[in-house]
């Protein structure tokens, strides 16, 4: 059965990107305009992973990912940042928030999908 | 597998385009002194997003003004930098830039890069102006980034002489930064008390100026917040944790939402990150060089809370995990809590923003709105509008019918009637839009517009709600801007003009927009000059125009609407676009508007322009004239009446008037202005009309009158062309056409047709005096 | 057909690339073709509203299911026999790329189907209609069409149909 993935990102044009992509190769994509509608969606349905962009209206990623965290149902469900740096300080922020793992802005689709594939298969 | 990206453009075009505009906007309304904190973010946000959008989708000229854009930004946010006009004009040349190449990649549209480099020369010294101060590069900025490079310590707000205010805290306790709000002395100080409860505290000002607290203390971050909710804002206030001594575990410890990473703490961070790699559960350890270049990585895998959120639980079999890093581990989720406390904190005033901000119609949430295209609106609108026919002609054959027999039937039309009217009220109401759709784009340019004429003005929105159909918004924008620039070009005077005046230095130029009856009506008022009514008169007689001493002052206004009547213009970008005031008339004709200037010399002067609400709907009139029916706009008819034949009078040179409560009107013969063949030639017969519009009075001859209804508007233009007294046309109950007269130009035919047959009979009775006199 | 016709000889293509189907119309005594692809409807002369101050040859505006179309007598606009209005005038409602208006004819015959080869260029026709918008002439058997580009002509100023300048 295909798994499903929540994708947050409050710009459009990344998040239908990061949809597309991703249903073309296969998965199923929920998409979520900022923070605090990842968490909603989240709680609707537990999703088999995790994408979120950090600087977002209303609620941030590193917020999402540890309000997720606080939920039964997301400890082991793979949450990766979408950054656009990979600095220590970064990182650090999201291992503490509870993410997994990041990716850095920009990517292309070929890598995004190698990158899940990596985590979910 | 390859995606197509370029089907995700358009998106991102219209993203960028919002984001811009919105950006703009808040630049525009922002307290240099005193800057809004979530407009700061708002700000910041809108270029970093614009960023990753045009770093994925390649456009790479954007993405480079934007990561600049976004530094600056990050550092004021922080306030690690003092905002100033210099980096808010800074700011408004960049957003014209990014336009400008977002044009020039949607619509294929030059760049100038005289101005890209010029914008980015003003960026970049604004940057090092700072760094200076700073003397901290911004390092986690560039994407690559090895893990041992030192992070300086100025990136994060509030590190400045914290250490001086107070010894590092002992073991156990943390050491924070509170950066307050502006606040009374008074405040400060009782705070400062209140925190002491909790620890050691000291003060210190800040380089912005405010008041620094350091505070050691074992309390938590939520703690000191609740402590200061009593006094501000827990949004307002910034709360850092210092930097704490190099050591693994108290690295680790610094490793939460508002710390940073000590150069020491860097190098082992990473390695007990690898070691739980390493040690992990089959993922991949892709920390270090080879990650960051491949641009992603993974912590170690997640296992479940026994109970949330107490512990980091690390599993047994990393053996490697000392106990220390343990304990710490299990400190910091308390502390992320706390953090999450203050962000939802937070989230709670975004929330109460955000909606206003929605309110203002800028959301691009997809959850509150759908993207409909204007096509399939004006598809429903017309499928209204022709529901709207039916529903009459239906009606017209109700009302034949005996009320008493066919009860049930009438009352069932009756409520078709009322369904039909709120149907059409609601999808009309689609598209409609608020005035400040227009009314957005002026502050900007009068601030560039009088920045450049060496001008002071202020400009004052004022009913900026007030809604209009889309069509009507859209073409109501170039003749507004074309009015706002001539008052502040030619209306408003130079300061020093103005202070001899002992006017203020600043000029005023109010935009109000109001509904009026079934109309809107939009004003340009400015405080300057005001008309001169003889340097009008003087330029219209030496153009060769018809003009008298004796033209009423409202008359003498209107001259300026003459083609080729422009008083010196001065060429500004816009008058190249070939839009001047006899173009804006007709502009405001063409929505069947009209517009009227009242001034004063010395004093001012007030452009107001009439729309009707919507183009498509009209409660008219209709009247008989021969065997056609004509319907008259009902907002423009004062009243009807049959004259008596003492109330008719004739003027020479000025035709037919008739007296009606102490005033004399110019009677205008329908038939005689249509050439249209009519059994009632005499008045007193028929019926006058008595219509006003653009201040002036008449009273329209026509047969009789018909009915009362309201009409669906066809245009005639469509399929046909613009006739001369005709707004439109209009389908009657009976589906015969019946034709929309355009009141104000009825008028104005009217009087030069009077002027002529006046003039006309005249010269006959001269002709017959004179020829009577030779015969005698 | 009392028409001086100067054939000349050349390429059917130099009247234009002619050849599709058209519909054959009598105005008068000429028979006139136009294409089929603008034409929208065929209807009987109903209901006009006369529009003030236009010539004559323009008889107003009809309602054709909701919208305004104004209707152009061209045997009036152009002099040809008796213009009566009975219950055999036809009116040829035309579709010109989105602009809808409604000519009056003496009758409409067929739609026929011509061949390149059918067509002949005709620089100096005399015919009522201008030259200019004559892009051929057609023979069929005996009978012989003037090949009329009927939006030019409609679109044309003389047919006072569009604004060329906006009057106030």
């Amino acid at each position: 059965m295909a798994k499903t993935i929540l994708a947050v990102d409050d710009s459009g044009s990344l998040r239908q990107m990061v949809a597309f992509s991703l249903q073309a190769a296969g998965y199923n994509v929920v998409q979520a305009v900022d923070g605090q509608d990842g968490l909603n969606k989240a709680r609707e349905k537990t999703v088999d992973l995790v994408l979120t962009d950090q600087n977002m209206p209303i609620m941030d990623g590193l917020t999402l990912i540890k309000s997720l965290r606080d939920l039964g149902s997301y400890q082991k469900v793979p949450i990766l940042m979408l950054t656009t740096e990979s600095s220590d300080e970064m990182k650090a922020r999201g291992k503490a928030a509870g993410a997994n793992g990041w990716l850095v802005k920009p990517f292309d689709p070929k890598r995004l999908i190698e990158v899940v594939q990596k985590v979910i298969g | 597998m390859t995606v197509d990206m370029s089907q995700f453009y358009e998106v991102f075009f219209d993203e960028a385009e919002e984001l811009l505009a919105e950006a703009e906007r808040l630049l525009l309304a922002i307290d240099v002194a005193n800057p809004d904190n979530e407009d700061l973010n708002a700000i910041f946000r809108a270029a970093h997003s614009i960023k990753g959008g045009a770093a994925t989708f390649g456009f790479m000229d954007m993405t480079e003004i934007t990561h600049v854009l976004e530094n600056l930004l990050d550092r004021i946010r922080k306030h690690e930098m003092a905002l100033t006009v210099e980096h808010v004009d800074a700011f408004l040349a960049a957003k014209d830039v990014l336009e400008m190449e977002l044009d020039g990649h949607r619509h294929g549209a030059d760049v100038d890069q005289a101005q890209v480099a010029a914008v980015k020369t003003r960026l970049a010294s604004l940057t090092q102006a700072e760094a200076a101060a700073d003397s901290a590069p911004a390092a986690d900025t560039t994407p690559a980034v090895t893990p041992a490079a030192p992070v300086e310590a100025s990136q994060v707000s509030a590190h400045v002489a914290p250490a001086a205010a107070l010894p590092p805290p002992a073991d156990g306790l943390t050491q924070f930064n509170i950066l307050l709000p502006e606040l009374k002395e008074k405040d400060i100080a009782n705070l400062q008390e209140e925190l002491g409860l909790l620890g050691e505290v000291a003060g210190s000002k800040h380089e912005s100026g405010r008041t620094l607290l350091t505070l050691n203390t074992d309390s938590s971050e939520s703690d000191i917040v609740s402590i200061c909710s009593f006094i501000l804002d827990p949004d307002d206030l910034v709360i850092t944790q210092a930097m704490v001594d190099a050591g693994p575990a108290a690295a680790v410890a610094a490793e939460n939402a508002a710390g940073h990473v000590a150069e020491a703490g860097d190098t082992e961070t990473a390695s007990s990150v690898k070691v739980h790699e390493e040690a992990g559960y089959g993922l991949f350890a892709e920390e270090g060089k080879e990650a960051v270049e491949e641009g992603y990585g993974f912590f170690a895998p997640f296992t479940p809370h026994a109970d949330a959120p107490q512990s980091l639980k690390i599993d047994d079999n990393t053996a490697a995990i000392s106990q220390e890093e343990i304990a710490k581990a299990v400190a910091s989720p308390a502390e992320n809590v706390t953090a999450g406390n203050k962000n939802s904190a937070t989230t709670e005033k975004n929330e109460k923003r955000n909606p206003a901000r929605q309110e203002a119609g800028h959301a691009s949430a997809e959850t509150t709105s759908i993207r409909v295209g204007v096509e399939k609106v004006d598809q429903l609108i017309n499928l209204v509008g022709e529901l709207v026919i039916t529903q009459a002609m239906i009606e017209q054959r109700i009302n034949a019918l005996d009320p008493v027999h066919h009860e049930a039937l009438i009352n069932s039309v009756g409520q078709l009637t009322r369904n039909t009217r709120d149907l059409q009220e609601a999808v009309m109401s689609i598209r409609m839009m608020p005035m400040d759709f227009v009314f957005s784009r002026f502050p900007r340019m009068v601030r560039d517009l009088a920045g450049k004429l060496g001008k002071k003005v202020e400009l004052v929105t004022i009913g900026a709600s007030t809604e209009l159909d889309k069509g009507l918004i859209e073409r109501i924008v170039d003749p507004l801007t074309h009015l706002v620039r001539n008052s502040v070009d030619h209306g408003v005077e130079m300061p020093d003009k103005r202070k001899a005046a002992n006017k203020p230095e600043a000029g005023k130029l109010t935009l109000s927009a109001a509904h009026k009856g079934g109309s809107i009506v939009i004003e340009v008022t400015d405080d300057g000059a005001g008309l001169n009514r003889d340097k009008l008169l003087a330029k219209a007689k030496s153009n060769g125009l018809n003009v008298s001493e004796n033209m009423s002052d409202s008359d003498v206004y209107q001259l300026i609407f003459a083609p080729g009547f422009s008083t010196a213009e001065v060429v500004t970008d816009v008058s190249g676009r070939g839009v001047g005031m006899d173009v804006v008339k007709r502009n405001i004709a063409a929505m069947n508007g009209s517009i009227e200037i009242r001034s004063a010399q010395g004093y001012g002067t007030t452009i107001a322009i009439s729309l009707p609400l919507t183009l498509a709907i009209l409660d008219g009139m209709s009247v008989s004239l021969g065997s056609s029916v004509y319907v008259i706009p009902l907002n423009l008819i004062v009243e009807t009446l049959q004259p008596r034949a003492e109330d008719m009078k004739t003027v020479t040179g000025e035709g037919r008037m008739v007296h009606v409560r102490g005033e004399y009107l110019p009677v205008i013969a329908l038939h005689a202005l249509f050439d249209q063949e009519t059994e009632v030639a005499d008045p007193t017969q028929g019926v006058l009309v008595l219509i006003e519009a653009e201040g002036k009075k008449a009273a329209l001859f026509v047969d009789a009158l018909v009915g009362q209804q309201q009409v669906v508007i066809k245009s005639l233009e469509t399929n046909f062309k613009k006739i001369q007294g005709v707004s439109g046309a209009t389908i009657m109950g009976d589906g015969s056409v019946a034709l929309i007269l355009d009141v104000p130009a009825l008028i104005q035919m009217g009087q030069t047709h009077n002027y002529l047959t006046g003039a006309t009979s005249f010269a006959n009775k001269a002709v017959q005096t004179i020829s009577k006199e030779y015969t005698q | 057909m009392n028409m001086v016709v100067e054939e000349v000889e050349g390429k059917a293509s130099q009247g234009g690339s002619v050849a599709g189907e058209f519909l054959t119309f009598v105005l008068g005594s000429e028979a006139y073709g136009l294409e089929i692809l603008k034409v929208q409807e065929i209807r009987g002369y109903d209901a006009v509203t006369q529009i003030a101050n236009t010539p004559a040859f323009i008889k107003g505006v009809i309602n054709l299911r909701g919208k305004i179309v104004p209707i152009v007598d061209l045997r009036v606009k152009f002099k040809m026999g008796k213009v009566e209005y009975n219950e055999f005038t036809v009116v040829i409602i035309l579709n010109l790329g989105g602009r809808v208006v409604g000519i009056v004819v003496d009758g409409v015959s067929d739609v026929m189907q011509l061949e390149e080869s059918q067509i002949r260029a005709v620089p100096d026709i005399v015919a009522s209609i201008d030259t200019q918008y004559i892009t051929g002439l057609a023979s069929v058997g005996e009978k012989m069409f003037i090949l009329v580009d009927i939006e030019k002509l409609m679109n044309s100023q003389e047919m006072e149909l569009m604004d060329s300048v906006v009057m106030h």
